[in-house]
């Protein structure tokens, strides 16, 4: 075993410029958990097989458990605690999964809620097949996808001004 | 937290080659989706990385002077996909490589790493053998560039030397102009998961639509590397446009795949499977090329 | 009231921010990393392991060897209520570490390392010696005489036989004019997937050992651990936070008796085990895989003369829920479809495999694959459509089980049915869908299923309550029926503010569980918890209505049986006149200088009463023959799960169910090298749970009859949703191609094996 190696990480957390020390091998996953203590960040399966570690990085997921912490420098980073208004209101796809009981036990909840953003983020319309497959690099073994994928086309269709048609999903 | 002896980033692909050159033991490592994975099984636990995620010279797609489509190794399979050039000329591929796992892997995904790895389930490895595709590899010597066919020698085995890596995928003009082609990747699921059999068609029809002026078709999981059906193209060129066209050629893939027996599917099941896929994917690749099958 | 409403689920908010802790994220940075080493044998002896390289790891603290087991504990696993009486206990066949190696993947060391990497690394240096044992994968083989014998107090490997004998068989099968249908169906070793994988710690403070789990059933952990370690069950503290799922497995006590020990070992050093998800497809448990054999003697009416089931149970390696699993789908079998003449013979059998354990639906899905793929092929044969058949041969209303005592009181299965039919359009669907022919065909198929809710009377019955009041009149709610996921903790509260007569507010469920704290209660199993702790809310709620109204008598001069609660305030019953809030109530008897009480109620329920709890699926698709590919278009599930508590929970719940059974009807399977006895397939890459783009919408509908022997009127609903997808899938492929599959799940390798046999392929 050689000598241990180190690297200063600069990124922004959740709109917050932070610096840290961090061990060069470490995934996002490790540093988001261990360093920030952001523990929306879930292990499922450590290999990108299951979506429960997503974040959204410059804007685009990637699961944080096969991602290099350090590939994030310079790096924007948001997280499900990054979502939270400034006095801790909840957006609008978090209030859907609450309205929607899309939520069961809960652990693959925050990656999920990470697609969607992204997803959301295009504000446009999404075909059903397209919100699927959008949604896909998660794993759900509570809620067989049902009440997520409500949640999620009634918030999009909301954010398009298309309340009827999100009342009727 | 990642068993790894040491991590070397490179600023540039000279860099890189610097640094495979100094340590000779090192992996390349660029999107990880394959490499992290392997580290943390503890097939490659302890060794030494070279790092080129953070190489953007190696990202994008563009054209060459020849019109030749160029892409960087390191562009990831969600921006293949979107990618304007890409959709004009070779949709083929952008959809290809939409397939590949679920949206966070073609975000992490690269073009380049999906190929160096070897493997014969690839979604880009058989759409890039259907049209051609030149492998460009950049080491200590400079700039070299081979056929795809000729980077995959054997299972997990390409043709990277000491030093060398592989800086984009060309697609020459003459491979996609009047080209139009089809992917089916023929899985379990629908997502998040890799090809039993992957079978790419591409076809040229002559002006009047009636004739197959040319047809090529590659597989991936129908031997060892993805490979070409050359009887089957043989049994395609220059035939009309017909329902028995097609079928001769689909039928014809048995003379040049081999697949094999394993856990993951039985050797007759594939081969009966890659049949149904090549009539499929001509058929679709046929009517995107505007020609309509006569019985 | 809010029983039968649709409330948002009180953990909702906390999950969607991300602030909601599972047991990983309450485990100190200070602790040690455990890793276990697992056989690379499928059966034989660990001679030797060389911790030599392994100890020269910097980082490792100790390394650990099935050899330092000195006292030899035999534990039990399965989350059982214990039995005091010996016979019925369960079997007590594992060690924290094992040196008789059963199945690829059983635990033979361990490493304790101050990080994960370091912990791996010394994992891959301890070089194991074996002597190797021929090994047995499949059940019918590990039957016969001279098959490897796995452990030497079960003859021909079997753990279990029992039989079912009703009318005389061998005399009802002479009757003329009876036509035999018979079958071999079978269905596949499958894996939980709750997406937190398993994981506890444990930590010593001075004699005394705090296990955190991920667990469903904490206050057996307690006893378990206890007794793999020797120690008096008072000096175990399991606690049992928010948890990532569950669905049996975690129903089973894992690694918290080697977690637990391996800390005792170091002197009581916090110590994590996280388990992968290799690992947990591996080496925690698996749904038994079951042979089933069915023969049924049919009159031309369409009515049964006689039945006969034989069902092979593969429980791999060690005992753990062993033969209560299919004793219960072989306890469903004479029952669903009543017959005079019964003959049922029920196996539990080892293997070289995977220990299978309790695993959503406890044997019914299996059971429901069987009978119902059976009951398929008979109404085919007597030339009647499947809805008519069954309708002449389900359970009748007024049925009673004599051993239960479960009776049927409703026209549940008709009802369900109607429904089904309605919602699929089933009967213009399935004349259409006759006579395809092409190489893309639909068809639409149905199943139905048998379930009963709690495990009343074949083990103890029991729940536990204490509400607690708060200064402000709100309450707190302890069970140790606990939350995993299904939303038990909303229902509770629901149930609590109606008999108390408080908002929903004024209810705190205490989800997190201590068993040094929590009322004991054995946890969520079966699909007992609304209806379980039902009683034990009931009646304590009443009690602590009775201690407020009467403590309500001192302040107010009324009586108390002329005053109630209501949404939180003290109501005169004869003018509906509020005398006070509960609050206020609640901070004079608090701080009162003249009376000064604590009100609180405990009590325990013991349930000897169990419920029926029957429904059915409905399933279109899609075949595309040449490519062996099914595609569901439209499922649904109707339920008689009595009153419904919660719609919106009990829908969403039906919906995982649902999905949970696409996967067993449609794709999941643990596969198992015949070379070596390794899975294959133990990832969620290689193993083929649904994803996203697998399902179509899924439709959940409800048909209400209030449960009479339940406390708010409701039963099972927890497991029901998963017991008869995968054949209602099965019956629709059979009518899109007129091909049987008998062999769960038709998955395009099964599909086009029969294909081939039938020449469609």
């Amino acid at each position: 075993m050689s000598k241990q190696q180190y690297k200063l990480l600069t990124c922004t957390i959740n709109g917050k410029k932070v610096e840290k020390m961090i061990d060069m091998r470490a995934s996002l996953t490790d540093v988001l958990r261990d360093d920030f203590r952001m523990t929306s960040v879930k292990k499922g399966c450590e290999v990108g097989e299951c979506g429960a570690c997503n974040v959204i990085i410059d804007g685009e997921c990637f699961n944080s458990c096969i991602y290099l912490a350090i590939w994030a420098e310079g790096k924007e980073i948001l997280t499900l605690e990054g979502l939270a208004g400034p006095n801790g209101e909840i957006s609008d796809i978090q209030q859907a999964f609450i309205d929607e009981a899309a939520v069961q036990c809960g652990f693959c909840t925050p990656g999920f809620i990470m697609s969607a953003t992204e997803m959301l983020l295009a504000h446009r319309e999404f075909s059903d097949d397209e919100i699927r497959k959008l949604l896909s690099g998660h794993l759900c073994r509570c809620t067989g996808y049902e009440n997520i994928f409500r949640a999620v086309k009634k918030t999009m269709l909301r954010r398009l001004g298309r309340d009827a048609e999100a009342d009727a999903v | 937290m990642y068993d790894i002896k040491a991590i070397y980033e490179a600023e540039s692909v000279a860099h890189a080659i610097q640094l495979l050159c100094e340590h000779p033991e090192a992996q390349i490592i660029a999107g990880g989706s394959d490499v992290l994975v392997q580290i943390r099984e503890g097939k490659r636990a302890g060794k030494e990385l070279v790092s080129i995620y953070g190489l953007d010279e190696m990202r994008g797609v563009s054209y060459e002077e020849d019109g030749a489509i160029r892409i960087g190794s390191l562009t990831s399979f969600s921006h293949i996909t979107k990618d304007p050039i890409i959709q004009k000329h070779i949709n083929v591929l952008g959809e290809a490589v939409d397939m590949v796992g679920g949206p966070q892997i073609r975000n992490i995904g690269t073009i380049g790493g999906n190929t160096c790895n070897g493997v014969t389930s690839a979604d880009s490895a058989s759409t890039l053998h259907a049209w051609d595709a030149i492998v460009e590899i950049t080491g200590p010597d400079g700039v070299r560039r081979i056929p795809i066919h000729d980077f995959y020698i054997k299972a997990g085995v390409v043709d990277l030397k000491p030093g060398e890596v592989q800086t984009a995928l060309i697609i020459p003009k003459e491979s996609y102009e009047g080209y139009f082609g089809h992917y089916i990747k023929y899985a379990m699921r629908n997502a998040m998961d890799i090809a039993t059999t992957g079978c790419s068609v591409n076809v040229k029809l002559s002006e009047d639509k009636k004739t197959i002026e040319d047809a090529r078709i590659a597989y991936g999981v129908a031997g060892p590397v993805p490979m070409r059906a050359p009887s089957a193209e043989a049994r395609a060129k220059g035939q009309p446009v017909t329902a028995e066209t097609v079928k001769a050629f689909a039928e014809a893939v048995l003379e040049d795949i081999r697949p094999r027996d394993s856990w993951r599917a039985s050797k007759e099941f594939r081969q009966h499977i890659a049949v149904t896929l090549a009539e499929r994917a001509l058929t679709e690749s046929i009517r995107l090329a505007g020609g309509e099958i006569n019985e | 009231m809010y029983v039968g409403k649709k409330v948002t689920r009180v953990d909702a908010f906390d999950k969607v921010n991300g602030r909601t802790r599972y047991t990983d994220d309450l485990c100190d940075k200070s602790a040690y990393i455990a890793k276990v080493l697992h056989s690379t044998i499928a059966h034989g002896r660990v001679v030797s392991i060389d911790t030599t390289e392994a100890e020269k790891i910097p980082g490792v603290v100790r390394v650990f060897t099935c050899f330092d087991v000195k006292e030899k504990h035999y534990f039990p696993t399965a989350g059982h209520p214990w039995s005091t009486d010996p016979s019925h206990q369960d079997v007590a066949d594992r060690l924290v570490l094992t040196e008789e190696v059963k199945f690829y993947g059983d635990d033979i060391a361990a490493v304790v390392a101050e990080n994960e990497v370091a912990a791996s690394q010394a994992i891959r240096a301890l070089k194991v010696t074996y002597e190797e044992y021929p090994f047995v994968l499949d059940v019918l083989e590990s039957m016969k005489d001279g098959a490897p014998q796995i452990h030497k107090e079960y003859p021909n490997n079997i753990l279990k036989h029992t039989t079912i004998r009703k009318g005389n068989y061998e005399e009802a099968i002479r009757e003329p004019g009876l036509t035999k249908v018979e079958g071999w169906y079978t269905t596949p070793t499958v894996q939980h997937c709750h997406i937190e994988n398993f994981i506890c710690f444990a930590e010593m403070t001075g004699d005394r050992i705090k296990v955190v789990t991920s667990t469903q059933i904490p206050h057996i952990v307690r006893r378990v651990v206890g007794q793999a370690l020797g120690v008096d069950w008072g000096n175990i503290q399991v606690i049992k936070p928010y948890i990532g799922g569950g669905f049996g497995n975690k129903q089973d006590v894992l690694y918290e008796p080697l977690c637990a020990w391996l800390c005792q070992q170091i002197g009581g050093h916090l110590v994590k085990l996280d388990v992968s998800r290799e690992e947990t497809f591996v080496s925690t448990r698996v749904r038994h895989a079951i042979t089933n054999h069915i023969i049924s003697w049919v009159r031309p009416d369409g009515t049964f003369a006689a039945r006969k089931l034989e069902a092979f149970s593969d429980q791999g390696a060690y005992a753990s829920h062993g033969h209560s699993i299919v004793a219960k789908g072989a306890g469903a079998f004479p029952q669903l479809y009543p017959c005079e003449n019964v003959e049922c013979d029920a196996y539990t059998v080892f293997t070289n495999k995977s220990v299978a354990g309790a695993m959503r639906g406890y044997g019914i899905p299996q059971a429901m694959w069987a009978v119902e793929c059976h009951t398929e092929e008979v109404a085919a044969k007597m030339g009647m459509d499947p809805i008519t058949f069954r309708r002449k041969n389900l359970m009748p209303v007024g049925y009673v089980d004599q051993f239960s005592k479960n009776e049927l009181y409703s026209d549940t299965f008709n009802q369900c049915i109607d429904k089904g039919m309605q919602e699929t359009d089933f009967l213009r669907k399935y004349e259409a869908y006759k006579n395809q022919t092409g190489d893309v065909r639909r068809g639409i198929g149905m199943a139905v299923f048998w379930y009963n809710t709690a495990v009343w009377p074949i083990s103890l019955e029991t729940s536990s309550c204490r509400m607690v009041l708060n200064q402000d009149g709100s309450f707190q709610v302890q069970l140790g029926e606990t939350e995993i996921g299904q939303g038990a903790d909303t229902a509770y509260t629901q149930m609590a503010a109606d008999i108390v007569g408080v908002p929903l507010n004024m209810v705190h469920v205490v989800s997190c569980q201590d068993t040094d704290v929590t009322p004991f209660g054995t946890g969520a199993y079966a699909s007992r918890q609304t209806y379980t702790a039902g009683f034990s809310i009931r009646q304590t709620g009443l009690l602590l209505k009775e201690r407020i109204l009467k403590y309500a008598q001192e302040l107010t001069r009324m009586p108390a049986y002329n005053l109630d609660i209501a949404d939180g305030k003290i109501i005169r019953k004869t003018d509906n006149r509020e005398l006070m809030t509960l609050g206020e109530l609640a901070t004079e008897a608090l701080y009162s200088l003249q009376h000064s009480e604590h009100l609180s109620a405990e009590s325990t329920a013991q349930i000897k009463s169990n419920a029926y709890s029957f429904g059915c699926t409905f399933a279109e698709v899609e075949v595309d023959i040449p490519m062996c590919k099914v595609k569901l278009l439209d499922i649904v599930n109707v339920h008689d799960a009595g009153t419904i508590i919660n719609p919106a929970l009990a829908e969403a719940q039906v919906h995982g169910g649902m999905s949970m059974g696409i996967g067993f009807g449609l794709s999941e399977k643990l596969l198992y090298d015949a070379k070596t006895g390794r899975a294959l397939n133990n990832n969620l890459l290689d193993y083929k749970m649904s994803t996203f783009m697998d399902h179509p919408r899924l439709r959940a509908f409800f048909v209400e009859n209030p449960e009479p022997t339940s406390a708010f009127g409701t039963k099972a609903l927890g497991e029901p949703p998963t017991c008869s997808i995968a054949p209602a899938i099965r019956n629709a492929v059979y009518q899109a191609t007129g091909v049987f599959v008998n062999d769960a799940p038709v998955n395009p390798h099964n599909l086009f094996k029969r294909l081939r046999e039938e020449k469609l392929v």
